[in-house]
């Protein structure tokens, strides 16, 4: 479980997070949704330590993580996978080394152990048959599938992924969101994702936060999403003609 | 003001390089690519600029010796003194700054752009130890590359020389062992150990530190540069001060 508590941060005097509390659950795929610029990658990497907020504490599973010493921090991380927006892989190193990257650093296994834990990742992102090329010899969603796979392979006991399937087909996308939503499950995690996409959020929503001009605006689950009355949820979430149709339709049949 | 502040922000970054380690294995791994990237790639284009520099120090030296009481010996005095004292050590150093100077601070800075370096400190690598304490360690294989600059200008100034009929080979020879005084030799690998550091360290700042996008790394290498040089250039005002005059 991860507690946010009145997160505000600012840059050049612009206020981006003016106090946002949420509650993000562990064993539940956790959203943020919200306009492009209204904050949602600030307010992760506000959750990673990458910028500190002028007020507001985070607390992992109870104990707050800006009071944390240098070493506790630094054990968190190692539990911690994150999927940046850009995918972040690094250059110069292979797919196979970039997804084998955190478990080198952070494990004593063998080569070969390694190895076949580096493959079983890959194939669950299915990029079975690139361990060897860079990433700027892949696609787009190829790099954004590697960057899931590194994310993962160390078993993080708090996923991060800012928008996994953005510029991803809606198949692969689906495949990643139900990866995501397994993973989850399984290893009984804590898991945040921003996305875009109404796909997901209608599909893994089960505790959102909506961001609109650096507060939360609303939040509940994806079955509330399609019954709200909220004119800013539904005017976000209902934007497409064919999302209102879908809305109506199920609305009916309740 | 802001001076100031760059220089407090690039002590405190030297202090986080020696802060906590990275992993031994991966480490050494990064070393030997550094080495490679910055100093075995380095030699074609120092080696060639060292023979011809020296060369023309010589041919310079011959032309403009025209009293016939200055022996012919000068010439290999003189080319040998200037490449040992400034061309192979400062010179060379300024053509660095811009060749690894550059590389480092846009690969550095590319990798700030693209948040690689926030990727490496999510997982709890410390970056600056991760991205530049190997740059510093092959950079103390730089006096190497001084020395084979040293070595070429001398026999670019040889050939230059003999073989461009300004002086025989024994006169050359007996001038290039006249009055030879080891502390420059001294003086010029400390000064090159001094570089090397700056060389490793500035533009590493330049790439670490830098925001925005693409075309803001392309500045940051221009402007670390600029400083790479300007800091060379001083302190090789102040080495040779302290340790020649
Ligand atoms: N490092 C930074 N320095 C200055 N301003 C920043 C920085 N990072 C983000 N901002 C500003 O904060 C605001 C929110 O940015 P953020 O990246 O969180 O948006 P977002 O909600 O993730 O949007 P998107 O959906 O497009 O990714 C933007 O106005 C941006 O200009
Ligand atoms: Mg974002």
């Amino acid at each position: 479980m991860i507690e946010v508590k009145n997160i505000h941060k600012s840059f050049d005097g612009e206020e981006i997070l003016k106090g946002i509390d949420f509650v993000f659950e562990t064993g539940k795929t956790n959203l943020i949704i919200g306009e492009s610029g209204s904050g949602k990658s600030v307010l992760l990497k506000c959750m990673l330590g990458l910028f500190k907020p002028e007020k507001g504490t985070i607390e992992y599973d109870g104990s707050a993580y800006y009071s944390f010493t240098d070493v506790e921090q630094r054990e968190l991380r190692k539990e911690v996978g994150m999927l940046f927006q850009g995918g972040a892989l690094f250059d110069s190193m292979t797919v196979e080394e970039n997804v084998m990257f955190p478990l080198r650093m952070f494990t004593t296994h063998r080569r070969r152990e390694l190895k076949s834990r580096v493959a079983e990742v890959l194939k669950r992102v299915n990029l079975e048959g690139s361990e060897n090329k860079y990433p700027a010899e892949i696609s787009g969603g190829m790099q954004k599938r590697v960057a899931i796979a590194r994310a993962i392979v160390n078993k993080p006991k708090y996923l991060f992924c800012d928008e996994p399937n953005s510029g991803l087909d809606p198949k692969t996308a689906t495949i990643i969101d139900n990866l995501i939503q397994e993973l989850t499950r399984e290893n009984n995690i804590t898991t945040v994702i921003i996305t875009h996409d109404m796909n997901s959020v209608l599909e893994i929503g089960e505790n959102i936060a909506f961001l609109k001009d650096g507060v939360l605006a609303w939040q509940g689950d994806k079955s509330k999403i399609f019954k709200t009355d909220d004119e800013t949820v539904t005017d976000f979430v209902y934007s497409s003609d064919l999302f209102k149709k879908v809305r109506n339709a199920q609305l009916k049949g309740h | 003001m802001s001076y100031v502040y760059s220089i407090g922000e690039y002590f405190l970054m030297i202090k986080g390089v020696f802060g906590r380690m990275t992993k031994r294995a991966v480490l050494k791994e990064l070393i030997f690519k550094e080495i490679n990237e910055l100093i075995i790639g380095s030699l074609g284009i120092v080696s060639f600029i060292s023979f011809f520099i020296g060369g023309v120090v010589a041919i310079q030296t011959a032309l403009n010796l025209n009293n016939p009481l200055i022996p012919k010996a000068l010439i290999a005095f003189a080319a040998r003194q200037s490449i040992i004292l400034e061309f192979a050590p400062t010179f060379i150093s300024i053509i660095m700054a811009g060749k690894v100077g550059s590389f480092i601070t846009s690969s550095i800075g590319s990798m700030r752009v693209t948040e690689q370096i926030d990727a490496l400190e999510v997982m709890g690598i410390n970056s600056l130890n991760y991205l530049i304490f190997p740059k510093i360690i092959a950079m103390l294989t730089y006096p190497f590359v001084i020395a084979i600059s040293m070595f070429l200008g001398i026999v670019g100034a040889y050939a230059a020389a003999v073989l461009g009929g300004f002086v025989g080979s024994d006169i050359f020879l007996s001038g290039l062992q006249d009055n030879f005084d080891g502390f420059h030799l001294v003086y010029a690998f400390i000064k090159t150990f001094i570089f090397a550091m700056i060389l490793a360290t500035i533009p590493a700042y330049h790439g670490y530190y830098m925001k925005g996008g693409a075309l803001e790394v392309g500045h940051a290498s221009t402007t670390s540069f600029v400083w790479t040089s300007v800091v060379i250039i001083i302190t090789n005002y102040v080495v040779t001060q302290l340790l020649l005059s």
